[in-house]
């Protein structure tokens, strides 16, 4: 089976030869089986944001080499084999909330009424089937955030990208989301990369959490969870998830004293 | 009783945000607009006589300066003479026209000039935003030039452009004179078209224009689908100034290069009247006012098509 992702030795240089240059990734091997939900997580400025927009193809790596879908990360995107997500929704105030999920599929040539019918079974998956005519600003920031999955969705794409999807909504919102994109991802068979900083929502999302530390970022430590395909309200109150938890702090922790950094940044351990 | 009327008001509305607050501050809106036209006019009528019946006939000095205004009837005729002079015949004969109908027609030349004018320079203004907002290169060429073209006077470029237009002879088209207005007029118009679409191109979030990239979206698709609609609220302004400059480049390009039937001609030639008649004056200044009040409805009735669907704070 090919994998969704695949990255061998992938490095990234900005500013390279300059004064200003940064080693933003280094030597990172990663591979990501189709179905799998792998949380990316470390400290500001570890490249986790970077690595993903690797993978999106929005950055190119100056090193290495990366398949997505088993093609270039390029010819992956001119065939939207991803979805992407970002901390801000980033839905289009002038659309209504069926033609911001319709979007994608507008650039992609599609007709009105196949995208029509598209945007009706995505609003049905994040179950907003009843605001598929309001505008983005007459609805909740979880709302919105749900707009933006369906969106990613939309095409119905292998993967899909997020870079810190919930970091702007707030813990309870927070919490109903990450259970709305297991039920969404258990439904759909969709392979997930998942940028955060957040410790519990890493362990409680994944099959796999990539430790990564900063200057160079680079990835320290996998930790696989394990907890099973079922998670609910539960899972959180298990001891198991309390003991992933203070497994992958200390692998944060293992990375830190690793590169001799006073302190890492950023981190949540809520 | 109560209870249920409120029950009733409010269905499904959890977890949407205030739309029916919003939706209320959209209905009265207008209203309100509607009732400060009256008050406004009421208020300049009662300041304009409340100051010709207490201020001195001839005007005054402070410090030796002149600059107290003279009240009389020459200087500031009363309103209710001007509406009369509206009535009267242009000049004193039998069949003649009224001044009305003289004010109405330059008015109505004058408009269609401003509207051409106008519709130039937006289209010019938005056509060079968006070469410079696809172009890094041409932004740094033209934009300097921009700004340096709004350094010259009017008045320098009127014969010019009447000289030029002499010698243009396009698709069996003459260039004629008030085609050399509408020129001048977008001339004003299009430089904060030109200025706000820019600024409005640009302005789509850093993460929108990566959404776009992910779907391999081309140049013009990002255009049309985030940059154009993004750019909305930051079009609205820039209209409303062209709109009011393009007037002006109108009535004052009337004037230099000496285009009769319109309003600037209207109001120099009237003006000219202006010791025997003195109200006469004011009707032409009238009808420049209803000029630019009906340039800059339209531009509201542009906001409004641009701006339905959009929350309150975009459409400022």
């Amino acid at each position: 089976m090919t994998a969704s992702v695949s990255a061998e030795g992938v490095g990234k240089i900005f500013n390279a030869r300059t004064k200003k240059q940064v080693d933003a990734l280094v030597d990172v091997s990663l591979t990501i089986e189709p179905g799998e939900f792998v949380s990316l997580i470390g400290p500001s400025g570890c490249g986790k944001s970077t690595l993903l927009r690797l993978f999106a193809d929005l950055l190119e790596p100056t090193s290495g080499k990366l398949l997505v879908n088993g093609k270039s990360a390029r010819q992956a995107r001119l065939d939207q084999d991803y979805g992407m997500a970002f901390q801000q929704a980033g839905l289009f105030e002038w659309r209504n909330v069926s033609r911001n999920i319709e979007l994608p599929l507008e650039i992609h040539g599609w007709d009105a009424a196949k995208r029509h019918d598209r945007a009706k079974e995505m609003l049905e998956l994040v179950k907003l089937s009843e605001f598929a005519n309001h505008m983005p600003w007459q609805l909740s920031g979880g709302m919105q955030q749900r707009v933006a999955i369906a969106r990613a969705l939309a095409a119905h794409p292998a993967l899909l990208l997020m870079d810190e999807p919930f970091g702007a909504l707030d813990e309870m919102t927070r919490e109903h989301m990450q259970a709305e994109l297991l039920s969404i991802c258990a439904k759909t068979g969709t392979t997930v990369v998942f940028v955060t900083h957040s410790i519990p929502e890493a362990v409680y999302l994944s099959d796999r959490v990539v430790v990564m530390s900063p200057r160079p970022g680079r990835i320290t430590a996998i930790v696989d969870v394990g907890l099973g395909d079922e998670r609910n309200v539960d899972t959180r109150e298990a001891s198991e998830f309390y003991g992933k938890i203070t497994e992958v702090r200390e692998a944060l922790r293992g990375a830190e004293h690793g590169v001799g950094v006073a302190k890492v940044a950023g981190i949540e351990d809520r | 009783m109560t209870d249920t009327l409120l029950d009733a008001g409010t269905p499904g509305s959890e977890g949407v945000h205030d739309d029916v607050v919003l939706d209320r501050a959209r209905r009265q809106l207008p209203v309100r607009k509607a009732l400060m036209v009256p008050l406004a006019l009421a208020l300049f009528v009662v300041v304009w006589e409340g100051y010709k019946a207490i201020g001195p006939a001839d005007g005054g000095s402070i410090f030796g300066w002149k600059i107290i205004p003279r009240t009389n009837d020459r200087a500031m005729p009363h309103i209710i003479d001007m509406l009369r002079r509206f009535d009267r015949p242009e000049v004193r004969g039998a069949n003649q026209r009224t001044v009305l109908a003289a004010v109405i027609a330059a008015t109505w030349y004058s408009f269609r000039v401003s509207l051409f004018g106008f519709a130039l320079g937006v289209v010019t203004g938005l056509v060079l935003a968006a070469v410079m907002a696809r172009f890094n290169i041409a932004r740094k060429a033209i934009l300097p030039y921009l700004v340096l073209s709004q350094t010259v006077p009017l008045i320098a470029l009127a014969p010019i452009t009447v000289s030029w237009g002499g010698k243009i002879h396009l698709f069996g088209l003459d260039f004629e004179k008030w085609m050399s207005a509408a020129v001048l007029s977008a001339f004003l118009a299009f430089f904060p078209v030109a200025v706000g679409a820019l600024r409005g191109f640009s302005s789509p979030k850093e993460s929108s224009l990566e959404l776009l990239d992910s779907y391999a979206a081309t140049w013009s698709q990002g255009f049309w689908k985030l940059r154009f609609p993004s750019a909305v609220p930051y079009l609205v302004p820039a209209f409303k100034l062209a709109a009011s400059l393009a007037v002006v480049g109108v009535v004052v390009s009337e004037i230099s290069i000496g285009l009769r039937f319109g309003i600037g001609r209207l109001i120099i030639s009237y003006y000219q009247d202006g010791t025997s008649d003195p109200a006469k004056v004011y009707t032409a200044v009238f009808g420049a006012v209803v000029l630019g009040l009906v340039m800059a409805g339209l531009v509201a009735l542009i906001d409004r098509a641009l701006t339905r669907n959009r929350p309150m704070e975009a459409s400022t």
